[in-house]
């Protein structure tokens, strides 16, 4: 039951944090709406015992990359883009795109049926803790991947330093 | 040897004569360079036109200079006396084979023989105006029968005549060797005419003559009025050939041949009926080719070339338009006489024309002062009565008098010749007179051509004249009122000519000084042919005497031989011999009474015809002007059709044909102009159009195209959605 | 009231990324638009781990890792391009961008 509640608590704060974001004129507050957007979405993965990415979210997403977004405001004069329109011409069409997808999908939500083995297992049922069942899989099936996700940081860092020199 | 055979040599010796000169003469005769003559005045009287600024050279030549003002004086050269050798020799042979190609027709039991040399236009079918197939097949072809053979004697006989004459009568000209190369080509052309045994030939012989008597006329090519007269000869002429050809075409279309034997007997055949009542094909036919004789033998309307012709050398005159080419209409008719026996009605309009031709040239040569003159209408008045002959229907008679008429009418003009030679180039009988005793030959001669002209019995002229006075009056053709008109001018025409001899030889002389110390006779060789045409003169009548004489058969030789080439049932005139007999009186009083009015007025009291001329002045201006018929043709023909119809056809050409060039350039600009509106506005229309199709098509795409990302995002989103919805539906 | 299944998880994905996607789509601040896409990768996060649960294994946690490293280097890339696009038009409304049309 806590569950329920601590669920519908996150939800809440991940589709509050959401819609502000995206609704918001000034970028600051836009900024720390999603910071509470991505944490609630940290405490969704703790729910879903996924502790090392909660930890994780925490600290790259909201430490992070949304310490970046708030220099980068800073950086970028935004006043003036506060006073203009906000939104662009084809918020309509864009909404109702958007609203007939949910339409479609919503159907599929209300009729799916859960998964029973859900229910029975309760936690995971192993001895070792969430980080170390990732090491694991992390470091001897997705080593690859991994690898080339570093390589891919490399070259981010690369090039966002090169985007934002101001002589190249 | 088989003369018969060899009658295709007969024109061709002229030709080569004519061939020799024309095309080697000047080696033979080189001409120092020719002074153009100072010719004082083209006084049209004078042949010569020199005046007297010869009179004053001092001359050691026996002839004086005559004839070569518009040449300048010429040296004759040494090879001069070849050309005299080559071109009456050939004429000489031609009559020589004449007459033995005759003696031997003469011997055969028909009088016909024919000979082709070549084919000279092939068969041609065609179709006939009835419908039927005919072949037009043109020959180099000679007939010799009876009516040909009295006029190849008389063109090579009385043409080598002349041709002696001219020899001393051109002895000075410049263009000694070009004259006779003219002279001969003329005789071959005359030849050709009348031994060609189908029209067509005959017509090359016609159109050749034609050209001839152009360049003969022309000889004097300086004076500007022999220039004139050429060309006037030759136009006229060109005229009535017109006549000759559609005659001939109409003749191919009906009858479907054109050789004479075979025309004759289809005409003959009786396939066409005697056109009495109205005018049909036939009649067609006569009168076009009558036309075309009018033309070539100077009658009414077409003799107004044939004054203008004196413009020539004296001996042209002679042989050209007194024995030869003007007969040539004769012959031509008297070769039809087939034709002319179905056409009553055209027999009497040739015989009207001849009797009003010959009226009216004896009416303006009674008052002509320039002795050439006279002489040139007197020709077209004895034509006038050859073809009153004709057209009575008394065919061997009209041949008769040409053959009479050539003698005497050829000892006239080469005797005028002489007498202007004499003269020192004066024509005009006003300053001539008392000539008898200084020029005895030329005196006694044309004495014996006059008596001969004027219709004295005994002499050629009587016999012919008469006997066509007789026609006249008798035959069923003919009628009193042609009888009495041949009547009239045969005492015109004793008169004037006995008017010209004793103008220019009895009385009182009226030459003038300077030319009267130069009067002598002419060389003998030139008053030799004058000998010979004046023993013609007498003898060649005794050929046809009136059956009334009964002086036997040998003396109606001409009829006899003539007979079989006019097959007409002689119709018997139903005048008694009485009526005959007064008839020929009356005409030899008339001649008598002519003459010696003439000799009365002109040799006795010649002060009358001044007083006669006061008096009568219009009249006599009129005659003088030749009835002013040359102003008349002026106005209608040269002027009218001529100029006026050139300025008619400039109009045309400037107007209608330049109207058409230029629309069809205006046509072409504005075909021009309708192609570019049609380029500007369908072609590029169409061009610019699928541009602006493919705009209109890529429209949406470029809609699409923003450059805003967020665009392109709500598309990829739509896309998904689109990709999504499908496979959860299905 | 109904345990919580992975259901709603999803259903809350979804909504998220529906959410995203009309911020992309919607708002004319570019720094708002990389904040929808960070949106959206977080749906996707949430998705996995919910299937991650569902399936007893962690290798929806290995993927989530990996978007996660995607969505740092994107934002720091896009942020660079950012500002270096601001440098150059002086401007951070999508609209503005626009010269790559017909």
């Amino acid at each position: 039951m806590l569950d329920t509640v601590f669920f519908y608590l996150f939800a809440a704060l991940v589709l509050g944090g959401g819609i502000l974001t995206i609704t918001r004129r000034n970028a600051v507050h836009s900024a720390i709406s999603l910071i509470v957007s991505l944490l609630g979405v940290a405490g969704l993965y703790l729910l879903q015992q996924a502790e090392f990415l909660f930890a994780v979210q925490i600290v790259l997403y909201v430490g992070g990359i949304m310490v970046l977004f708030l220099f980068v405001i800073m950086l970028v004069n935004l006043d003036q883009a506060a006073k203009e329109h906000q939104f662009n011409k084809q918020w309509a069409v864009a909404l109702a795109e958007i609203g007939y997808f949910w339409y479609r999908g919503a159907n599929g939500f209300a009729t799916a049926d859960t998964n029973p083995a859900e229910r029975a297992v309760d936690t995971l049922g192993a001895a070792v803790g969430n980080t170390q069942q990732v090491a694991d899989r992390l470091f001897s099936d997705y080593l690859l991947p991994f690898e080339i996700a570093s390589i891919l940081l490399l070259v981010a860092v690369v090039g966002s330093v090169i985007m934002a020199k101001k002589r190249i | 040897m088989n003369f018969l055979d060899l009658i295709w040599l007969i024109p061709l010796f002229p030709l080569a004569g004519a061939a020799l000169m024309l095309l080697f003469g000047k080696l033979l005769d080189p001409q120092p360079p020719s002074e153009v003559a100072v010719a004082p005045g083209v006084e049209p009287v004078y042949e010569h036109g020199h005046g007297g600024d010869h009179a004053a050279h001092a001359h050691t030549h026996a002839h004086d200079a005559h004839g070569h003002a518009a040449h300048g004086h010429h040296h004759p050269g040494p090879l001069q006396n070849l050309i005299r050798l080559i071109c009456p020799g050939m004429v000489l042979l031609s009559f020589v084979f004449s007459a033995g190609a005759v003696w031997q027709l003469s011997n055969l039991p028909v009088h016909i023989h024919e000979i082709r040399q070549f084919t000279w236009i092939a068969a041609m079918p065609f179709h006939m105006a009835n419908g039927h197939m005919a072949t037009f097949q043109v020959d180099w072809g000679f007939l010799l029968d009876p009516l040909s053979s009295v006029m190849i004697l008389v063109v090579t006989g009385i043409g080598f005549l002349i041709h002696v004459y001219a020899t001393g009568y051109m002895a000075h000209d410049n263009g000694f060797y070009r004259f006779f190369g003219y002279l001969n080509l003329f005789v071959f052309f005359m030849l050709m005419l009348v031994l060609a045994n189908n029209y067509t030939l005959l017509f090359v012989g016609w159109e050749g003559v034609g050209l001839c008597s152009y360049l003969l006329i022309g000889f004097y090519f300086h004076k500007k009025s022999a220039g004139d007269a050429g060309k006037k000869a030759f136009i006229v002429n060109r005229v009535g050939d017109a006549g000759f050809i559609l005659g001939m075409l109409l003749m191919l279309s009906v009858l479907g041949t054109v050789r004479f034997t075979e025309v004759n007997t289809l005409l003959r055949s009786g396939q066409f009926p005697v056109e009495i009542a109205g005018l049909g094909v036939l009649s067609a036919m006569s009168l076009l080719m009558f036309f075309g004789a009018t033309g070539k033998s100077a009658q009414v309307p077409l003799y107004v070339w044939l004054p203008d012709a004196m413009e020539g050398p004296t001996p042209v005159s002679a042989l050209i338009h007194a024995a030869t080419m003007v007969t040539a209409g004769v012959y031509m008719i008297a070769r039809s006489s087939a034709l002319y026996e179905l056409t009553p009605h055209t027999s009497m309009i040739v015989a009207s024309i001849g009797a009003f031709t010959a009226i009216l040239a004896a009416t303006i040569a009674l008052v002509q002062n320039d002795i050439k003159r006279v002489l040139a209408y007197s020709t077209v008045s004895q034509l006038g009565y050859m073809f009153l002959a004709l057209g009575v229907g008394a065919y061997w008679v009209a041949i008769f008098h040409l053959f009479t008429h050539a003698f005497f009418k050829a000892l006239l003009f080469l005797g005028s010749g002489s007498v202007i030679h004499a003269m020192s180039g004066e024509q005009d009988m006003r300053y001539m007179g008392g000539l008898k005793n200084k020029i005895p030959v030329t005196h006694w001669t044309m004495w014996v051509g006059s008596v001969a002209i004027a219709g004295i019995p005994g002499l050629a002229g009587f016999f012919s004249k008469d006997e066509i006075l007789w026609q006249a009056f008798s035959s069923p053709k003919g009628s009193q009122l042609l009888w009495l008109v041949g009547l009239a001018t045969a005492a015109m025409t004793a008169f004037y000519m006995w008017r010209l001899m004793n103008m220019t030889f009895y009385g009182k002389s009226r030459v003038k000084p300077e030319v009267a110390a130069h009067v002598h006779e002419s060389p003998s060789v030139m008053t030799l042919p004058l000998v010979v045409l004046a023993a013609g003169s007498v003898l060649a009548g005794w050929l046809g005497t009136p059956k009334l004489w009964g002086l036997g058969e040998a003396f109606h030789t001409f009829e006899h031989w003539l007979e079989p080439v006019f097959a007409l049932g002689g119709e018997a005139s139903e005048h008694p011999a009485s009526t005959e007999w007064s008839l020929m009186i009356l005409s030899v009083a008339i001649a008598a009474a002519g003459i010696s009015l003439a000799y009365y007025l002109y040799s006795k009291r010649p002060e009358i015809p001044e007083r006669i001329y006061e008096s009568a002045k219009p009249l006599h201006k009129v005659l003088y002007n030749k009835w002013y018929v040359d102003e008349l043709y002026d106005f209608l023909f040269v002027n009218g059709l001529g100029k006026g119809g050139g300025s008619v056809c400039g109009e045309f050409d400037r107007r209608i044909v330049d109207g058409g060039v230029n629309g069809a350039g205006w046509l072409t600009r504005f075909s021009a102009s309708v192609s570019m509106w049609w380029d500007t506005w369908i072609v590029d229309g169409a061009v610019r159009f699928t541009s602006f199709f493919v705009k209109l098509l890529s429209y949406p795409a470029c809609i699409i195209q923003t450059g805003r990302v967020q665009a392109y995002a709500l598309f990829v989103v739509v896309g998904v959605l689109a990709f999504l919805g499908y496979y959860v539906t299905r | 009231m109904h345990p919580v299944t992975t259901v709603h998880y999803l259903a809350l994905s979804a909504a998220l990324l529906l959410i995203g996607t009309v911020g992309v789509l919607t708002r004319r601040n570019i720094v708002i638009i990389l904040m929808s896409i960070e949106l959206i990768l977080n749906a996707v996060n949430i998705n996995l781990i919910a299937f991650s649960r569902m399936f007893h294994h962690v290798d929806g946690q290995i993927f989530a890792i990996f978007v996660i490293t995607d969505a740092v280097a994107e934002a720091a890339v896009g942020l660079g391009i950012l500002i270096a696009l601001f440098r150059n038009k002086e401007t951070v409304q999508a609209d503005e961008v626009d010269i790559l049309k017909w």
